[in-house]
């Protein structure tokens, strides 16, 4: 009964249906994107839900986030969705992730679903699914948005292109829709769009957007659709290095320390700027007429210790005495992200 | 040759329309066309944009008479 109406369609039918009960997707943020995208998919029968989110409902949330509403700012956002998706369509089963998706979880909670939903609103977040579902060989359906404008593509569908074959070069600069303004029509197509090529592939029919990426700006009335083509090289760094990670969030509190980092090179937050000289204390020796001594310098690692073997090494052995530690570690010198 | 072109995102604020045709001499491929295109509006992180050619992403392009590009910067709103 519930779907009769999509099961007179002759690409659905029951068997069509029963793909739909069997089919699992992850969706990540439950934002803008994410609240049409479950909406339509919990509506269509989708079997297994899960809706990943760390974040809580505020009221600048409600005019596109639109399975909120004013009695649920403050809550998480994830706890609220399920409730609503619930209240629609009891068959669904929904499992809520109330937390971030990192470099150490993302590839364990891809594993557990057919594919993914992206509904983020950051760089960093969208190359950590990709390399994670090209690592998981799950296929993603990506959407952002930008103003009145925006992007829908599939990635690593059937061995097709990814995101890093269509943007390999990292964007530094997040533009958030907080930032740019956004109305709530634009997400919510897009994420109605992400909903559909979900459907389409559960059912194996149609023209998935594998491989192009559809192109909008709702204002202006422009529709474009780019071939996107495979590059191999930026594939075969993610399969041999695993998830690459992102160092674009972190920016300096002050730009014109002079910093030196005694980490390791690997060792996260990754952070790049010209105000920092990256000897790892085991190099320290062997480099140390890299190291200036006449203006200050600050040291820093993770916590501190390190720091401090380094400064007292390059105070006693070397004769510096420009050097301060940042007893605090990393964090203490980094912007808030 | 006359080319018509496409800015996407924040680009075509930068560049203050959304689309123009433009009348070049000088340039024969999509490379030459990216120079002086980034020279003349100063697009930020312009290594991250991606150009279409007929709606195609590919570098080694040769340019010809009535070729539409388009210019794409990465976004990531949602």
């Amino acid at each position: 009964m519930r779907y009769d109406r999509q099961i007179a369609l002759d690409d659905i039918g029951v068997t069509g249906q029963e793909k739909l009960r069997n089919a699992s997707i992850l969706i990540i943020g439950m934002g803008g994107l994410g609240c049409p995208a479950a909406t339509y998919l919990t509506g269509a029968g989708v079997g297994r839900l899960g809706l990943l989110d760390h974040d809580s409902v505020s009221i600048t949330n409600l005019h596109r986030q639109i399975l909120y509403s004013e009695a649920d700012t403050g809550k998480k956002k994830v706890t609220v969705a399920a409730d609503k998706l619930k209240a629609l369509n009891s068959e669904v089963n929904l499992e809520v992730y109330d937390k971030k998706l990192t470099n150490d979880n993302a590839r364990e909670l891809i594993s557990r679903y057919d594919m993914v939903i992206d509904g983020t609103d950051n760089f960093e977040t969208k190359y950590l699914i990709d390399d994670a579902c090209l690592l998981e060989e799950k296929t993603w359906i990506y959407a952002s948005v930008y103003k009145h404008e925006g992007q829908c593509s599939v990635f690593n569908y059937k061995n097709g292109p990814t995101y890093r074959c269509l943007f390999p070069k990292i964007a530094r600069e997040n533009i958030t829709c907080e930032v740019t303004g956004t109305l709530g029509m634009l997400p919510g197509i897009f994420g109605m769009y992400q909903a559909m090529e979900a459907v389409k592939i559960i059912l194996g029919t149609g023209t998935v957007l594998s491989g192009k990426l559809k192109i909008q700006n709702l204002m202006q009335n422009q529709d474009l659709l780019i071939e996107i083509t495979k590059k191999p090289e930026e594939i075969a760094r993610i399969v041999e290095n695993g998830i690459q990670s992102m160092a674009f969030n972190c920016t300096l509190k002050d730009e014109h320390q002079l910093y030196l980092d005694v980490r390791e090179l690997h060792e996260e937050p990754l952070i790049e700027s010209k105000n920092i000289l990256k000897i790892p204390l085991q190099q320290l020796e062997a480099r140390v007429q890299e190291i200036p001594k006449h203006q200050e310098i600050q040291i820093f690692c993770q916590s501190g210790i390190r720091s401090l073997r380094a400064k007292e090494l390059l105070e006693n052995k070397y004769k510096f005495g420009n050097l301060k530690n940042v007893s605090g570690g990393i964090q203490t010198i980094l912007n808030e992200s | 040759m006359r080319l018509k072109l496409k800015y996407f995102g924040k680009l075509a604020e930068t560049a203050g329309l959304h689309e123009e045709d433009k009348d070049l001499e000088s340039v024969q491929t999509l490379a030459e066309l990216k120079t002086l295109i980034f020279e003349e509006y100063q697009f930020d992180e312009s290594e991250t944009i991606q150009v279409a050619v007929n709606q195609q992403l590919d570098e080694n392009k040769t340019l010809k008479e009535g070729d539409e590009i388009a210019f794409l910067p990465p976004f990531a709103g949602g």
